[in-house]
C-alpha cells in the first residue's frame, strides 16, 4: 500500500462531557484499502471516536477531513453524506420490515412514491455483491444476526460509503459466520474502502487489520503496523499505568465464609460458576461486556431459573426460586442501569426506600408508614440524600440523588451480601471516587461485596480477589498481592485472561 | 400518597364546584338537597366502577370488559334469583362478588401467565361475556316480575336520602383507600405499574399483582351487576352497553395515569363525580337529547386537558432554595 493521503482524518480531537474528558488530542487516519484497528478497554474512547465520525456528537476541538475537505457534521445525515457507515453491536433495525426497505430506509428509490420495482432489484443487486445467502424480499426478523450484519454492510454499499466503522462486528457471530463477515470485509478492501475495525478479540485484530490505534483514558496511546507488534505489546498499551495506587485498597480482616456457589449454570449463558465469599470481602468479577457475569449474578439472585448448581448462605443451602427469596435471605443485587432499572419516578422517596423490604414494615398486616418513615431517615440519611421532603416524588430529585436513592432502596434490606453491577458506570470522575469510597465503606461494616465492573482499575483497586469470565465461563482467579499458586496480580495477565488468551503461570 | 389532597385534585374539586354553581345558578333545581342526593346516587355506580378500573390501570393495565363482566353478572344474579327466590339480599352480593370475580380472573390469567396484552384479552372478554349473555338467556329478559322481593328492595333502602348503593361505593372507597396505601399488595400494585422491571428486582411479582388487579376489578364490576339489574328492574343484554369507557374517562379525569403507577383514591371519585354532574345536569338544564351526549364528551376532553397541564411541567427540584420552599410547603 502506497502512502498517499488518507481518505478521512481527525486532527487533534478533543470532547469533553461534564466531569468527563472523553477525547483529549486524538488524530488518526484512514487510508483506502486499509483496515484500522481501534483498540483499548472500555471507557477508553472507542465509541467516542465512532459517535464523533457518525455526527452524533461534535467535537469540542478539533477537525475531520475528508478527502482533504475540512467538514462539520452537525447531524447523522452529514457524516452519511461524506460517505460514512457505522454498523453497530446490536444491530438497530426494523425488524418488521422487509431487506430491501432496510437497505433503502431514508433514500428510497423514486420521487414521492417509491418505486418498489427499482428498490428490490437495487436491493438484490448489492446483495449479490456481498454473495448474500438470502433474498431481498425477506422480513428482517427472519434473519440470523450475521445476516443482519450483512444488511447493514448492504446498507452501506447503499450510501456508496468509503468508510465503514465495524464496532465489535463478532461478539455474537459463530465461527463460521465470522469467516464470512471477513471474507466480506477482504472485499471491501479490495474495493478501496477504508474499514475502522473495533474488537476486543486480539487473533480478529492481527488477522484483519492493517494498521492499529490504541486509546487509553480518552488519549491516543500508540499506534503503527498491526504485523510489527505482538499481543503483550497492545496489552500493555492498553493497561499502561501502575494500577494499584489509584484506590487505596481499605485493610479489612476477612471474616469466615458467607456465601458459597457451587457448579452453577445454565444452558446458554454460563456454566460451573463456583466461588466463596467471606464477610467483609470484595470480589471482582471482570470480563468483556457479554461474557455472563450480570447473568451469573442474576441467577444467584433469583432472576433466572439457573439448570444446575448449588447457593449456599452461612452453611445452609437456598433454594431460590424469585428475586424475594433472596432478599430475604440478605442478598441485594444493584443492577448495572440504576435509573431505569431501580427507580420508581411517580413514587415518593420513601416509597422508593423500602419497595424491597417492605416485609420489614408490616405490623399486624398492615403497613406502617411511620415505621417505613424512620428506615427512610435512616438510610437516606446515611447517603445524604438531598431532597425537600421523604414524601416527595422521586422524579422531583436530581440524576445523582436518585441514585442514592436506588442504592439506599438495597441497603435498607440489610444485606448480608450485596451485588453491584457496573456501580460507577455512567457517573463522573468525582462521584466515581465517592463510590469507591462507599464500597470500600459496606466491606468495613461487614457486608460481603461482588463487583461486577468492567473497568480494570476500579476493579483492581478495590478487590480482595479477582475472578475473570469469559464466554460464560471462569477463566482465571487472581488473589490481591498474588499468594502462592495463584496467577500472578497484574493488569496484563487480567486483561489477557477476559480476552480469551491462554493463561500462564507466571514466573515468580 | 398522602391522605390530603394532591394539587391536581385541588383543582380538580375546584372545577366541580365552580361548575355546581354555575349550573345552580342557570337552572335553580340543580341547586337543590334532592338533587344533589340524586346525582350522588346516579353516580354510585360509577363510583365503584371507576375506583376497580384504576386498581387495573395502575398495573399500566386495562379492563374494558368490566361493563359486560357486569351485565352478564347481573343476568347469572338474577336467574339464580328465579331458581332461590327468598335468600336474604347479602347471599345475592356474594354470590354476584363470585361470578365477578371469577370472570376477572379469567381475565387476569390470560393476561399474566399467558402474556396477552391487556387491551387484547379484555376486548375478547367482552364480546365473550356479552355473547354469554344471550347464550344463557335465550335472548330474552329477566324482568322485575321474575325477581323476588329481597332482591329487588335492597338498593332502594337507604339512609339520608341516599341509597343503599351509595354506601356500598363508600364502602368500597375505604376499603380501596386502606388497600391501595396500607397493605403490600396494595403497593404493589403501584410498584409493577412505576416500573416493572424495578419491581422485578424488588421481589414484586407481576404475575399475582395482575391476576390481584384484574380479579378486583372483576368482583366489583359482578357486584355492581347485581346492584344494577336490582335498582333498575331488569336484566338483558344491552345493560350498561359503552359503560367501560365511561368508567375509563372517570380515571383519566381524576388523574390516573394510563402509563400505570400514579392515581388515587381521591382522584378518581373526584374524576367519577365530576362525569357524574355533567351528566345529571344536561338534562336539568334542557339541552336538547341530541346535544347531550356530543357536550359531555366535549367537557370531559376539557377536564382531561385542563387536569392535565394542572400537573405542572415536572420540572426537578435541585437547587436548594427550591427544596426549601417545597419543604415549607409541605408543612
Amino acid at each position: 500500500m502506497t502512502e498517499t493521503s488518507p481518505i478521512l482524518a481527525l486532527s487533534h480531537v478533543s470532547k469533553s462531557f461534564p466531569g468527563v474528558r472523553a477525547l483529549h488530542d486524538v488524530s488518526l487516519s484512514l487510508y483506502a484499502g486499509e483496515v484500522t484497528a481501534l483498540i483499548g478497554e472500555n471507557g477508553a474512547g472507542k465509541s467516542t471516536i465512532v459517535k464523533i465520525l457518525t455526527g452524533i456528537y461534535v467535537p469540542d476541538t478539533g477537525e475531520i477531513k475528508v478527502n482533504d475537505q475540512t467538514q462539520q457534521f452537525g447531524s447523522p445525515r452529514d457524516s452519511w453524506g461524506a460517505g460514512i457507515a457505522a454498523i453497530h453491536q446490536e444491530t438497530v433495525m426494523f425488524d418488521e420490515l422487509s431487506v430491501a426497505e432496510n437497505i433503502f430506509m431514508g433514500h428510497m428509490p423514486g420521487g414521492s412514491l417509491i418505486d418498489w420495482r427499482e428498490t428490490k432489484a437495487k436491493a438484490q443487486a448489492l446483495l449479490a455483491r456481498i454473495e448474500a445467502d438470502f433474498d431481498a424480499d425477506a422480513k428482517l426478523k427472519t434473519l440470523s444476526v450475521a445476516q443482519k450484519h450483512m444488511v447493514e454492510i448492504t446498507r452501506a454499499l447503499s450510501h456508496d460509503a468509503n468508510v465503514i466503522i465495524m464496532d465489535e462486528p463478532t461478539a455474537s457471530l459463530s465461527r463460521h459466520e465470522i469467516d464470512e463477515l471477513f471474507r466480506i470485509v477482504a472485499q471491501l478492501k479490495a474495493e478501496g474502502r477504508a474499514i475502522i475495525f473495533i474488537s476486543h478479540k486480539f487473533d480478529e485484530i492481527f488477522r484483519l487489520s492493517d494498521r492499529f490505534v490504541c486509546l487509553r483514558d480518552g488519549e491516543k496511546v500508540g499506534e503503527g503496523l498491526t504485523k510489527e507488534v505482538t499481543e503483550p505489546d497492545l496489552v500493555r498499551m492498553m493497561v499502561g499505568r501502575p494500577i494499584d495506587q489509584v484506590f487505596p485498597k481499605r485493610d479489612i480482616p476477612l471474616g469466615p465464609t458467607v456465601l458459597a456457589v457451587e457448579g452453577l449454570s445454565n444452558a446458554t449463558e454460563f456454566a460451573d460458576v463456583s466461588f466463596n465469599l467471606r464477610k467483609g470481602e470484595i470480589l471482582g468479577l471482570y470480563g468483556l461486556v457479554g461474557a455472563g457475569r450480570s447473568e451469573a449474578m442474576q441467577a444467584v439472585f433469583g432472576m433466572s431459573k439457573p439448570s444446575a448448581g448449588r447457593v449456599i448462605m452461612n452453611g445452609q443451602e437456598l433454594h431460590i426460586h424469585e428475586p424475594i427469596d433472596a432478599i430475604q435471605a440478605g442478598i441485594s443485587y444493584v443492577p448495572e442501569d440504576r435509573q431505569e432499572q431501580g427507580t420508581f419516578l411517580p413514587l415518593g422517596i420513601r416509597e422508593n426506600i423500602t419497595m424491597a423490604s417492605l416485609f420489614d414494615h408490616v405490623r399486624r398486616f398492615l403497613l406502617s408508614h411511620r415505621s417505613e418513615q424512620s428506615a427512610a431517615r435512616a438510610v437516606g440519611g446515611r447517603l445524604s440524600v438531598k431532597a425537600a421532603h421523604w414524601e416527595q416524588a422521586l422524579g422531583e430529585l436530581s440524576g445523582g440523588n436518585q441514585q442514592k436513592v436506588v442504592i439506599a432502596k438495597w441497603l435498607a434490606t440489610k444485606p448480608k451480601v450485596i451485588i453491584l453491577d457496573e456501580p460507577t458506570k455512567g457517573i463522573d470522575v468525582g462521584s466515581k471516587a465517592a463510590v469507591h469510597d462507599f464500597i470500600g465503606e459496606l466491606a468495613e461494616d461487614g457486608l460481603a461485596v461482588i463487583l461486577i465492573s468492567s473497568e480494570l482499575p476500579e476493579i483492581m483497586g478495590l478487590s480482595d480477589r479477582v475472578i475473570v469470565m469469559h464466554e460464560g465461563r471462569f477463566a482465571a482467579r487472581f488473589e490481591r498481592g498474588s499468594g502462592s499458586g495463584a496467577l500472578a496480580w497484574s493488569a496484563e495477565a487480567i486483561v489477557a485472561a477476559a480476552t480469551g488468551a491462554p493463561v500462564q503461570e507466571r514466573a515468580a | 400518597m398522602s391522605v390530603f389532597l394532591k394539587y391536581r385534585e385541588w383543582v380538580l374539586a375546584a372545577i366541580i364546584t365552580s361548575m355546581v354553581t354555575g349550573i345552580s345558578l342557570y337552572a335553580p333545581a340543580f341547586g337543590t338537597f334532592e338533587n344533589a342526593t340524586g346525582v350522588l346516587n346516579d353516580t354510585a355506580f360509577l363510583f365503584m366502577m371507576a375506583l376497580a378500573q384504576m386498581v387495573v390501570i395502575l398495573t399500566r393495565g386495562i379492563d374494558l370488559s368490566v361493563a359486560a363482566n357486569l351485565a352478564l353478572t347481573g343476568m347469572l344474579t338474577g336467574l339464580f334469583n328465579e331458581v332461590f327466590p327468598d335468600l336474604p339480599a347479602f347471599i345475592y352480593i356474594g354470590v354476584a362478588l363470585a361470578i365477578g370475580g371469577g370472570l376477572g380472573l379469567i381475565n387476569g390469567t390470560l393476561i399474566a401467565l399467558l402474556r396477552i396484552p391487556p387491551i387484547v384479552v379484555t376486548l375478547g372478554t367482552l364480546a365473550v361475556f356479552r355473547g354469554m349473555i344471550v347464550v344463557i338467556g335465550g335472548g330474552s329478559q329477566v324482568n322485575t316480575s321474575d325477581m323476588s322481593s329481597t332482591f329487588l328492595s335492597f338498593p332502594k333502602f337507604g339512609f339520608f336520602g341516599l341509597s343503599s348503593v351509595f354506601w356500598i361505593a363508600g364502602t368500597v372507597a375505604l376499603l380501596a383507600w386502606f388497600f391501595l396505601s396500607l397493605t403490600r399488595a396494595g403497593r404493589g400494585l403501584y410498584a409493577v405499574g412505576g416500573n416493572p422491571v424495578a419491581a422485578r428486582y424488588c421481589g414484586i411479582s407481576l404475575p399475582f399483582q395482575q391476576i390481584l388487579a384484574y380479579t378486583i376489578s372483576g368482583a366489583i364490576a359482578g357486584m355492581s351487576g347485581y346492584l344494577w339489574v336490582a335498582r333498575y328492574g331488569v336484566a338483558y343484554v344491552e345493560i350498561a352497553s359503552g359503560y367501560e369507557l365511561t368508567v375509563i374517562a372517570a380515571c383519566v379525569i381524576g388523574g390516573v395515569s394510563i402509563g400505570g403507577g400514579v392515581g388515587t383514591v381521591a382522584g378518581t371519585l373526584l374524576g367519577a363525580l365530576f362525569v357524574g354532574v355533567i351528566v345529571n345536569a344536561l338534562p336539568v338544564m334542557q339541552v336538547s337529547p341530541f346535544w347531550q351526549m356530543l357536550i359531555s364528551g366535549a367537557v370531559i376532553l376539557a377536564a382531561v386537558i385542563i387536569n392535565a397541564r394542572a400537573e405542572g411541567r415536572g420540572l426537578k427540584l435541585i437547587l436548594p432554595e427550591a427544596r426549601r420552599a417545597a419543604a415549607q410547603a409541605k408543612r
